[in-house]
């Protein structure tokens, strides 16, 4: 879809007021970057789990988030992540996988969380077991928690073929410093780091330290768990945000993040569909300018 | 936990409010009706607090290490362990609040609660009263379904502050030791449904307030009496 029809559908839509109808038809295929230590192109939109699929035994909500991912994957999503720490959120996903039939389809991209390095094997086979994948796509150390044994493992299991990719976590700004070390002094695959339109501290170091050493960078939190859409949902859209096909706060926000040149992708949580449909929507247009980026961040901080 | 001071309670709380409230809508209808019996044991409590004599007390300790098992077992392990990984261990709280309630109350004799005269005894019938009575209109009230009701001796919130409530009107030694765990759930349960918004937050922190406020202020009332 062009850019301009793709603007005529966003105004349709902006002008019945129907966000919670988004249609796949608005959908073209969502942008996708490589993963810089293998070339492998990834979408720039992928799907977190945090809270929203830890709906625990309930059976009509594990069957919503089956529909959340069925709408993510026909509207070209691939990662979806996970953590150990996210309650049933793996079991949901690996009921759903299997319930829509795209568990060979998924970047199953998870975490080892747990003290001391000798239980990270077992955690990890018991996630995969929860997904029913062959294996992951990616394995990230969780906010850094017991690291050093933790990597070790990881990068033998990568050697050994049984992992594709090897990451480190953190959010909200923590552990800098050492997240920064371990980029230094490990062949790390991605890094998973909280950026945002107001979170812009990756910005000074992490974030060009990622582009220098060829790290993939995932973006967990990109609207603060909800709560920055919450806090600006009510106003309305800056003029500009026309310019790059901006519908919705959402879409501006991860405009935002996707046109960092260090960004891989972004992982959006959601329960719903019209949401996921709405975060891939915002992969599939024009990105701002790093003038414009800078327009939208001062505009966002003076709300 | 490093640079514990960057988290807030809302990076604690792992699930959303409806997740949360749903929990209690499928356990009630999966355990239905034994809200009935339940409902009966815990009126009985307080009738059996107002008898002469041992054996009520005993029997009554009984009724309460019930009340403490149930939920252990039946909601916070077997539910909300589904959605938060510290659930096993809330459970195992509440089991060996269980079993110290039958070990000091039921089997040493070491519990007495009652009679709820005097400021403490007859706040504590009040707050008991709220657990067993008002506990379960919240979830109507609050404007979610009533099938979301919160029982005591089914589940954990209702149980604590009730106990919280019959422990102030009880004197004694094992009465302090007993009031621990309730405590801190309450404290736990607290500041997860403040995180929620939830304006029955209110009712485990009274609970915790009353039940260290209380005795505190009774004991300087008798000091002052005696200097």
């Amino acid at each position: 879809m062009s850019v301009v029809s793709r603007r005529a559908a966003l105004r349709t839509l902006a002008a019945g007021g129907v966000a919670a109808a988004w249609p796949m038809a608005a959908l073209a295929a969502p942008l996708a970057r490589p993963i810089p230590s293998t070339g492998e192109m990834i979408p720039a939109i992928g799907l977190g789990s945090w809270i929203t699929f830890n709906v625990g035994d309930d059976p009509p909500a594990r069957a919503a988030c089956a529909e959340v991912m069925r709408a993510f994957f026909a509207g070209g999503g691939r990662m979806i992540d996970s953590s150990p720490m996210y309650g049933s959120s793996q079991s949901v996903i690996g009921e759903g996988l299997a319930r829509i039939g795209r568990a060979g389809d998924v970047f199953a991209t998870d975490k080892v969380w747990v003290s001391g390095a000798g239980r990270g094997p077992a955690q990890i086979e018991r996630s995969r077991e929860l997904w029913g994948v062959d294996r992951f796509d990616l394995m990230q150390v969780h906010n850094l928690l017991s690291w050093e044994g933790h990597l070790a493992t990881l990068f033998e299991m990568k050697a050994a073929g049984r992992l594709r990719h090897v990451g480190i976590t953190t959010s909200e700004g923590r552990r800098h410093d050492e997240i920064e070390r371990v980029m230094r002094s490990h062949p790390i695959d991605f890094v998973q780091i909280t950026y945002n339109v107001l979170d812009r501290e990756v910005e000074r170091r992490i974030l060009p330290l990622a582009q220098e050493r060829g790290i993939a960078v995932i973006v967990n939190r990109p609207f603060r768990e909800g709560a920055l859409l919450r806090e600006i949902g009510a106003r309305a859209l800056p003029a500009f945000a026309a310019e790059i096909g901006a519908a919705s706060w959402a879409q501006f926000v991860l405009k935002f993040i996707l046109a960092h040149p260090a960004v891989t992708c972004a992982i959006p949580a959601t329960t719903r569909v019209d949401h996921v449909r709405e975060n891939l929507a915002a992969a599939a247009g024009p990105l701002p300018s790093a003038a414009l980026r800078r327009r939208m961040a001062d505009h966002v901080q003076a709300l | 936990m490093s640079e514990w001071w960057t988290y807030s309670l809302a990076d604690f709380l792992m699930f959303s409010p409806r997740t949360y409230w749903r929990l209690f809508e499928l356990y009630n209808r999966d355990i239905w009706p034994a809200q009935l019996p339940a409902l009966a044991a815990g009126a009985a409590l307080p009738l059996l607090a107002r008898r002469r004599g041992a054996a009520a007390q005993r029997f009554l300790a009984l009724l309460l290490a019930a009340a403490w098992a149930w939920p252990a077992w039946g909601f916070l392990f077997a539910r909300y362990d589904t959605i938060n990984w510290a659930g096993r261990y809330f459970a195992l709280g509440f089991a060996v609040e269980a079993l110290l309630i039958a070990v000091l109350g039921a089997a040493a004799g070491r519990l007495r609660i009652g009679p709820f005269d005097g400021a403490a005894g007859r706040t504590g019938l009040a707050l008991f009263l709220a657990a067993l009575l008002f506990y379960p209109l919240l979830a109507g009230i609050s404007g979610r379904v009533w099938a979301g009701a919160e029982i005591f001796g089914l589940a954990p919130d209702p149980t604590a502050i009730g106990t919280l409530g019959l422990l102030l009107a009880a004197r004694g030694h094992s009465a302090r030791v007993l009031s621990v765990i309730p405590l801190v759930w309450c404290l736990v349960t607290g500041a997860a449904l403040w995180t929620m918004n939830a304006w029955q937050t209110l009712l485990p922190l009274a609970a915790v307030l009353l039940i260290v406020v209380l005795p505190a202020a009774r004991h300087c009332y008798k000091k002052n009496i005696t200097m």
